[in-house]
């Protein structure tokens, strides 16, 4: 350890000289406290701590070819909804990096993503607690304009506990080619075709500790994707491939996966379309074949449907990718009826039309003597036994200068044996919600957001109303209150009213926020910021500052 | 591990202590699928907008939307252009060109898919506005979005547009 401060710092000193060792600063931080009270009817526990407490700051060095990073984080313990075994105060990333205009060398911690992320993917997301950064050696080369190869090299984090990050178990190595093809043959640069492709390589390594099967212990995985682009209109998509994988998950087959997308877009002024189609079979993919939930997976596979944020409709019944197999299709239209027109008034009428679907891949069965490979899965071959089902539909009327109204319908048909969200329904459960949120400004300086939500369902646990109400005094202060009420809950006791009041204030880039009440797991969104938060009763302060 | 650390920061502290926020060199891709240097962004010849939004945020659409109904004012005075980078994940980064040529925003709109440029910049949640000189140096910064901080935004590139213009302020 002491031999690499020396090299760090010999390498610091000798390369840039002291007198060029300026560069800037950058982070942010964040901390949160709870308080929570016992509230058996919604289902809350008081902690024994009674308090709870998260926290983290990052600090970004940024030089003129020198870069350095870190973040430290704490758990005392951690708030609700985090991973219970975080735990203790501690490093949870650093690096070191070295970059010019062809060449971007980073050693410790980094986050990468390889072209849509189902191969390779290292993110986070620190509402959620979610984090697989990598820990090891990135290299970047650009040799020629268009053209980046990108090499990754490391283990993955799974947990922090006693104050210390905890890796996987396995090793992930990856390549990445990514062409503009455009930008590379400079006589191609003013085509109106563009093109990009790109490829992939990716492998993990795993002892095989397993008693019962010879096990793979390295796990080969590509692919290769395409973008153009003409006009009006963009095409992507991308295609890959995994070995066989054995692993808790998909319950120790030795088939192999695919995953596949494509998206086609149309935009001009006032008009976007877009059309995406997804086919993943077999394709969770982790550097520890025995984890699950969210542990270290390698790649990504994006959900096919739109991220909602009103709280009815984003925290109730939301869908996440099935990664042992599902085909799924998404399509929006996003209209801006002209201003001047009969309809669309002095302001135009944005109207924006959604629907995404999600099946059951088939699995057809092979032979008996293949061992265990149990099925033959192909591409975008759907069964009719639905996931998924979400249609809504958005207008924003601007009456004024001061007044707006949006009004929003959704039908959302969730599968609840296939992807498990409530205890308190089996099958498919169909819902329909509309919104109304109403926006009225007071002068320059104050405004009030008025939601109305109406959730209506026989299942599950009945009709929900929730009403969010903000007032706004720009640019520092805000107060929310927001009542979310079961009244159609087919058990009278449980006919609750959620409800919870909500106090900020900001200051430039810093912002403190104090609630109190009841809250449900979900996005949630109030004073002009979006984030998760866990269920609870009790006392939230949460402190945000960058720099 | 923990000494190397303190060291590189404690370093990097006392040698840049005086450094305010710059704008860092991240490489990023726009809706063309070009890639895109964000220390590029001081070519511009006026103010500079970074705005972080997702298609995901509210706020952060209700404050590029109304800041949209005022840009081209905005741009005949002071000669500002606004930098709407997204930081959509692969979930939803294609509704962003969507969304953005739909409403017919005239921003420059940056992909920042795995938050490499939201990191360097210090943001945590959106939306989040800076302004930037044309030094690279960030001159105003706000964590939130409330109808009427739109006020607040212009009159930062309003202040900055008339410091820069002086050439005798510029000198030290």
């Amino acid at each position: 350890m002491h031999k690499s401060v020396a090299l760090v710092s010999l390498l610091f000193i000798s390369s840039y000289g002291w007198t060029q060792l300026r560069g800037s600063i950058s982070g942010n931080a964040e901390t949160t406290f709870q308080y929570l009270k016992e509230d058996s009817l919604i289902g809350a526990t008081q902690p024994s701590e009674k308090g709870l407490l998260n926290s983290y700051m990052n600090v970004f060095y940024t030089g003129s070819n020198f870069k350095a990073g870190m973040r430290i984080e704490s758990y005392l313990p951690r708030i609700q909804g985090y991973p219970d075994r975080f735990d203790g105060t501690g490093l949870g990333m650093r690096y070191v990096g070295y970059q010019n205009d062809y060449l971007d060398l980073t050693l410790g911690n980094f986050y990468e993503q390889f072209g849509a992320g189902m191969i390779f993917r290292s993110y986070e997301d620190r509402n959620l607690g979610y984090d697989n950064v990598m820990d090891g050696i990135r290299l970047i080369f650009r040799p020629r304009k268009g053209l980046k190869l990108t090499g990754v090299y490391g283990r993955q984090r799974l947990s922090f506990t006693e104050g210390k990050v905890i890796k996987g178990d396995g090793l992930v190595r990856g390549l990445d080619a990514d062409l503009n093809v455009n930008q590379f043959f400079s006589k191609l640069s003013d085509k109106q075709l563009q093109v990009g492709l790109g490829g992939s390589f990716v492998s993990k390594y795993q002892v095989d500790n397993n008693d019962t099967y010879v096990l793979p212990e390295n796990v080969g995985s590509y692919g290769g994707r395409i973008n153009l682009r003409y006009k009006k209109f963009a095409f992507n998509a991308e295609y890959i491939h995994k070995e066989n994988d054995p692993s808790d998950d998909n319950g120790y087959i030795y088939n192999s996966g695919h995953a596949a997308l494509f998206n086609l877009t149309y935009t001009k002024k006032g008009l976007g379309i877009i059309v995406s189609g997804k086919s993943v079979n077999n394709m969770s993919f982790r550097s520890d074949r025995t984890k699950d939930l969210q542990d270290v997976f390698v790649n990504f596979l994006p959900a096919m449907n739109k991220t909602h944020t009103y709280n009815l409709v984003a925290t109730l019944y939301p869908y996440t990718t099935q990664p042992l197999g599902e085909v799924a299709y998404q399509a929006e239209v996003l209209y801006t009826v002209k201003r001047g027109s009969k309809l669309g008034g002095k302001y135009g009428l944005p109207i924006n039309v959604n629907f995404s679907t999600a099946f059951n891949p088939v699995k057809h069965p092979v032979g008996s003597n293949q061992g265990r490979i149990m099925y033959e899965g192909h591409l975008f071959d759907m069964s009719d036994s639905l996931f998924w089902q979400d249609f809504n539909i958005n207008v924003t009327k601007k009456v004024n200068k001061s007044l707006k109204f949006i009004a929003s319908y959704y039908s959302i048909r969730l599968n609840n044996d296939a992807t498990k969200v409530t205890n308190f329904a089996t099958g498919i459960i169909n819902s329909h919600i509309g919104v109304l949120e109403i926006n009225k400004s007071f002068g320059r300086k104050h405004s009030v957001r008025l939601e109305l939500q109406g959730l209506f369902t026989k299942q599950d646990k009945g009709n929900w109303f929730t009403t969010v109400a903000e007032y706004n005094i720009s640019p520092k202060w805000f107060f929310g209150l927001m009542d979310q009420y079961n009244y159609g809950n087919p058990h009278s006791e449980q006919r609750i009213h959620y409800l919870i009041g909500t106090f900020g204030f900001i200051k430039s880039s810093s912002r403190f926020m104090v609630s109190y009440g009841r809250q449900r797991a979900g996005l949630f969104c109030v004073g002009g910021i979006c984030r998760f938060v866990p269920a609870s009763n009790g006392l939230t302060f949460s402190f945000t500052h960058s720099f | 591990m923990k000494i190397l650390f303190s060291f590189l920061l404690t370093t990097a502290l006392a040698f840049s202590a005086s450094a305010q926020g710059k704008l860092p060199s991240v490489k990023l891709k726009d809706l063309e699928g070009n890639t895109f240097d964000t220390k590029d962004l001081l070519q511009h010849d006026g103010p500079i907008i970074v705005n972080f939004w997702a298609t995901w945020c509210s706020p952060c659409k209700r404050e590029l939307n109304t800041i949209h109904e005022d840009y081209i004012d905005w741009q005949a005075e002071t000669n500002v252009k606004l930098v709407a980078v997204s930081i959509d994940d692969e979930k939803t980064k294609n509704q962003v060109s969507v969304y953005a040529n739909g409403k017919g925003w005239d921003y420059l709109v940056l992909l920042d898919p795995n938050g490499d440029f939201k990191r360097a910049m210090g943001v945590g949640n959106p939306p989040h506005t800076f302004v930037i000189d044309k030094d690279g140096t960030i001159v105003y910064s706000h964590n939130n979005y409330a109808p009427g901080d739109e006020h607040e935004l212009h009159q930062a590139v309003v202040d900055l547009h008339n410091k820069q213009k002086k050439p005798a302020n510029n000198k030290k």
